[in-house]
């Protein structure tokens, strides 16, 4: 292939790729949800050392999160607690469901 | 106490070897069963972290297989640092020595896709290339530098590693097939993601990290991949932040 038309290919593929990401990127729309993860599955990939990765005991612990659609976590259903009040998501780290 | 730190360190890390003699508790006795409690201690958080930091490895062989191997790696190769989640760098090397492991030939490769996982999580924040500074004449973009994010791994493989990830920790994901996968590994917000590479996409994003011009890069990986494809590669790194701006030049403003 000649110089110019090994250019043109590249300003091609270029222009392609771009044309390709015109949409806005949907991955900006997530959030650290607290209080929602089931027991050893929540978000975090930090690995040893750490105090996350998977490392929530309990359902639902209060300091433990889950990434979640940006708009929904506090609206995520969760069973009620033991004396019946209402358990919900937070954006926030919460005190309720910690490891005794 | 009387016990070199070398004679303490040898015994902790090996349950053959007697308990130093000179150790005394706090009433002066022989501390033989406290000595022993945190030998176990330390071999046995040891080999739990390895569990953490390998996830891929030890879903693969499970933990009944994993703990005693991990028990064996923490003895022969305790942290030489004390940030734990850095731990377990020559596991993989480790790993492709294990003659009973031999018959898994991508193990090796998982354990390097899991500590490239940690090494992105744990990477520097910073600001991804903005499409925009594609966007300039031809000779411009054909003699522009870029640079890989910070938290941005590329690990080659003869197998189907990308698959194999998936297939372990992606519900409904297909089984591994037949091919030799390349992953990118990013991390445009909270978590890392791994993600196929297109054949030849490893060679050019090694070039443009090594600072190597935006057309020079493409010949590298056109001498590595013949058929590579720029747009589709190009696209999957602007789509997962994988590139950034090339830093400035040091030096040049006193010159």
């Amino acid at each position: 292939m000649s110089n110019t038309l090994k250019t043109a290919a590249i300003a091609g593929a270029v222009a392609a790729a771009m044309t390709a990401q015109a949409t806005p990127a949907a991955a900006a729309s997530m959030e650290k949800c607290y209080g929602v993860s089931l027991a050893g599955e929540n978000d975090c990939a930090a690995g040893p050392g750490t105090t996350c990765a998977g490392t929530s005991v309990t359902d639902y612990q209060g300091n433990a999160w889950t990434l979640v659609e940006a708009g929904t976590c506090e609206s995520i259903e969760l069973p009620e607690m033991a004396d019946g009040s209402e358990r919900k998501g937070s954006l926030e780290a919460l005190d309720r469901d910690l490891p005794a | 106490m009387t016990v070199e730190q070398s004679q303490f360190r040898a015994a902790l890390l090996d349950p053959l070897q007697p308990v130093p003699d000179d150790l005394l508790g706090p009433d002066g006795r022989p501390g033989t069963d406290r000595f022993s409690v945190y030998r176990n201690t330390v071999t046995v958080s040891l080999r739990d972290a390895l569990g953490v930091a390998f996830p891929l490895v030890a879903k693969l062989i499970g933990p009944r297989n994993f703990r005693p191997l991990a028990l064996d790696y923490a003895r022969a190769h305790p942290p030489t640092s004390p940030l734990m989640m850095h731990y377990g760098a020559s596991f993989p090397e480790y790993l492709a020595g294990v003659a009973a492991l031999s018959h898994i030939g991508y193990l090796p490769d998982c354990a390097r896709l899991d500590l490239a996982m940690r090494r992105s999580y744990h990477a520097a924040d910073a600001t991804p290339l903005s499409q925009a500074r594609l966007a300039i004449d031809t000779p411009g973009l054909m003699a522009l530098r870029l640079a890989l994010m910070p938290a941005t791994q590329v690990i080659r493989s003869q197998w189907p590693l990308h698959d194999i990830w998936a297939f372990n920790f992606v519900p409904d994901a297909p089984k591994p097939r037949a091919v030799a996968q390349d992953v990118l590994i990013t991390r445009p917000e909270f978590d890392p993601a791994p993600h196929p590479l297109p054949p030849g996409g490893a060679a050019w994003l090694d070039a443009l990290g090594r600072g190597q011009p935006f057309g020079a890069a493409h010949d590298a990986a056109v001498a590595d991949t013949p058929g590579f494809d720029l747009a589709q590669t190009l696209a999957l790194a602007l789509s997962t932040s994988a590139l950034a701006d090339a830093p400035p030049q040091k030096g040049l403003m006193n010159e």
